[in-house]
């Protein structure tokens, strides 16, 4: 019985390894696919970031074969669970270029990840668009590698800006001890003194702290402040909201595009009301503008995203989104997968629409976006509204 | 300059009342197994998390609350008779590296039964918070502070009062002793784990409204707690309310006057330097073997 058992599935292995054989010849005679690599936080403490990014990836990947391909040509998709651990990382681009030899590589949901493989790519002369955060990735220019998010530095100008606009020039930062967190901070007071605003006030809090309302006191008490921005991500910045409003300081809060969510309102009630913050588009969807140049890209795939995963959208899934429709431009306008090529086109890219906003590629820029990437949102209402 | 150090002071009341209940659950599975239980702060997020699922699910905040300690409860009993009891050959290190795994364990337990995502919970009774002297306060913090002031007075009654408790004072001070005289250990032992899962359990759903809950909210507030232990002096109630206290009105007073990047560093030079001084926590029991 067992032996049978065993022969049948030994030969039910061989068909299917013909069958496979013969459809990957097959297709190989008619049109090699185009394959698209990608090594995403899937699991672990990033799968935020990497869940979305994954099944984005996967959903369009199917819309564009559908849809004929790209230059009659499928895509196809490799994609690995990295787990934010840059290590793994390495060894599934290590794979990614060397085993299944894909053509460009969309991926890296965290900035350890994508710094620790900008060197396998940069030698393997391969174009990378990266999915994570950080300034470094194209700070300095690396040649192959290119980044759809905005940066922590823009959100830091944008909220500024809307300071000056409402003429607050002194202000107090309160920041977790988390690495998105840090780096904002940091980027913030690089860029504070460009924009004349002076942080007179720079308190912290830790990672699994449970109450701010010590730090807040004393900012309320610093004579001068007139704004605080909280750099922040996770539940910090809405313990942080709540606290505020607990000991009633009365002028005006700054959250960061680390919060910029629904569930940031549900988690902190009353307290996020009148509460501002930078925000991609996607954020406010459907209360865009029907003359909003972005509002057909973000509805779009809003609507496409949740039809199919029967959840919210976030923002993370609309930076992998960004990054397949970026390469897969490049691809055609290089009219071939020839790898040199397909980086001058993407480097060449100019007012592509994306859900993080309008993308102007450059020699000098390897994002292209810029500060209208972001827009200034207000808590009003339990929920979300544009400021003007 | 009053009406801040008031609002220090209230605030590290607060925090030090939630490390004072956790201190406690270290304590009782300690007195009765020489155990260190580092699955205390998972007892905190289960009770926080099911609250939440409970109250979602539309029960009554009377109902739910109950139901919700209940539940951790069951977790720490089943926790003693499956993973703790079949290893009670075992030596102590032994033991709480078992409580280490279950730890971890029952945190990827949650996450997959609930999810990732943080929560929050209805306070019990409004938002508004109350001023004194100049300072605010949250309805739900006095929750948390008459909630901690009721437990210690109930534990105080049990282990002074009760039969159960006198047996379960006794094994820590004699296991072998309290066994000659007829006190079922392992029963005791059994009983410790369900009672200090409870307490972690009503923690939980009391600093819900506060702090949000999720999967992993567990693991901080455990460290903390079990600092604070220490602090008092293992295996002492006393020393476990008192050594809470200390700990969080040290941390709000230097995030408030010195600096909040080092408040946790200062908190703990403060531990360090009682230990220093009296290596057995500020109520622990003296005479125990030197190392």
């Amino acid at each position: 019985m067992k032996t049978t058992q065993a022969k049948t599935s030994i030969k039910r292995s061989l068909a299917v390894l013909a069958a496979s054989c013969a459809l990957f010849t097959g297709q190989a005679v008619a049109q090699e696919p185009i394959k698209v690599g990608a090594f995403l936080s899937v699991t672990g403490g990033a799968a935020f970031l990497g869940d979305p990014e994954n099944k984005t990836l996967e959903l369009y990947v199917e819309k564009v074969n559908a849809a004929g391909g790209v230059l009659g040509r499928k895509l196809q998709l490799v994609s690995y669970d990295s787990a934010g651990d840059a290590e793994k990382a390495r060894t599934f681009v290590k794979r990614l270029i060397e085993q299944d030899k894909v053509d460009l590589i969309v991926g890296g949901s965290t900035t350890g990840e994508t710094m620790a493989v900008v060197p396998l790519v940069e030698a393997a002369q391969i174009p990378f668009i990266s999915l994570a955060g950080a300034v470094v990735i194209i700070e300095p220019v690396k040649k192959w590698v290119f980044k759809t998010p905005h940066t922590d530095r823009m959100a830091c100008e944008k909220v500024f800006v809307d300071m000056q606009a409402r003429k607050l020039s002194k202000i107090a930062l309160i920041s977790g001890a988390g690495g998105f967190d840090k780096s904002m901070r940091a980027e913030c007071l690089k860029v504070a003194a460009k924009h004349k605003i002076e942080v007179i006030a720079d308190e912290t809090y830790g990672a699994g702290d449970t109450d701010m309302t010590a730090q807040l006191t004393k900012i309320k008490n610093t004579a001068g402040v007139q704004a605080v921005l909280n750099p922040g991500f996770g539940q910090g910045p809405a313990i942080v909201t709540k606290n505020y409003r607990q000991i009633g300081i009365a002028f005006p809060l700054y959250q960061s595009h680390g919060v910029a969510s629904k569930e940031f309102i549900n988690l902190s009630g009353a307290a996020a009301e009148g509460v501002r913050l930078p925000a991609a588009a996607l954020l406010i969807a459907e209360s865009l503008p029907a003359s909003d140049p972005q509002r057909s890209v973000v509805v779009n795939y809003k609507k496409d995203y949740e039809a199919r995963f029967k959840s919210d959208v976030s923002t993370f899934g609309g930076h992998a989104y960004d990054g397949l429709m970026l390469a897969i431009e490049a691809v055609k306008k290089a009219g071939g997968t020839d790898k040199a090529k397909v980086r001058d086109a993407l480097e060449g890219v100019r007012g592509y629409m994306g859900t993080a906003g309008v993308v102007n590629m450059s020699a000098t820029d390897h994002m292209g976006l810029d500060l209208t990437a972001f827009r200034m949102l207000e808590g009003k209402g339990g929920n979300w509204t544009e400021v003007k | 300059m009053s009406a801040q150090f008031m609002q220090y002071l209230l605030t590290g009341l607060t925090v030090g009342a939630i490390y004072a209940l956790l201190a406690l659950g270290f304590s009782i599975i300690f007195n009765a197994s020489h155990v260190i239980n580092f699955a205390q702060g998972e007892f905190v997020m289960i009770g926080g998390m099911a609250a939440v699922s409970l109250t979602a699910a539309g029960l009554p905040y009377l109902l739910a609350v109950p139901l919700a300690i209940a539940a951790a409860a069951l977790v720490g009993l089943a926790l003693e008779k499956f993973a703790v009891e079949p290893a009670r050959g075992a030596s102590v290190v032994t033991l709480i590296i078992i409580t280490i795994g279950a730890s971890i364990f029952l945190r990827g337990l949650a996450m997959l039964v609930w999810d990732k995502n943080l929560h929050p919970l209805k306070p019990f009774t409004g938002d508004t918070p109350i001023a004194i002297g100049g300072a605010t306060i949250l309805p739900q913090s006095l929750w948390v502070l008459g909630v901690t002031l009721a437990i210690v007075l109930a534990l105080s009654w049990f282990f002074g009062r009760t039969l159960l408790g006198k047996a379960m004072l006794a094994t820590s001070h004699n296991r072998l002793a309290a066994e000659l005289v007829g006190i079922n250990v392992r029963m005791v032992l059994f009983l410790s784990f369900g009672l200090s899962a409870a307490l972690g359990a009503i923690a939980g759903i009391l600093i819900a409204p506060i702090t949000l809950t999720s999967y992993d909210v567990g693991v901080m507030l455990g460290l903390k707690g079990f600092a604070a232990a220490i602090l008092g002096g293992l295996g002492s109630g006393m020393g476990a309310v008192v050594g809470g206290l200390v700990l969080g009105i040290a941390e709000t007073m230097s995030a408030g006057y010195l600096s909040s990047a080092y408040k946790d560093a200062i908190a703990f030079v403060i531990i360090l330097a009682v230990l220093f001084f009296m290596p057995s926590g500020l109520f622990g029991k003296r005479g125990g073997e030197r190392v």
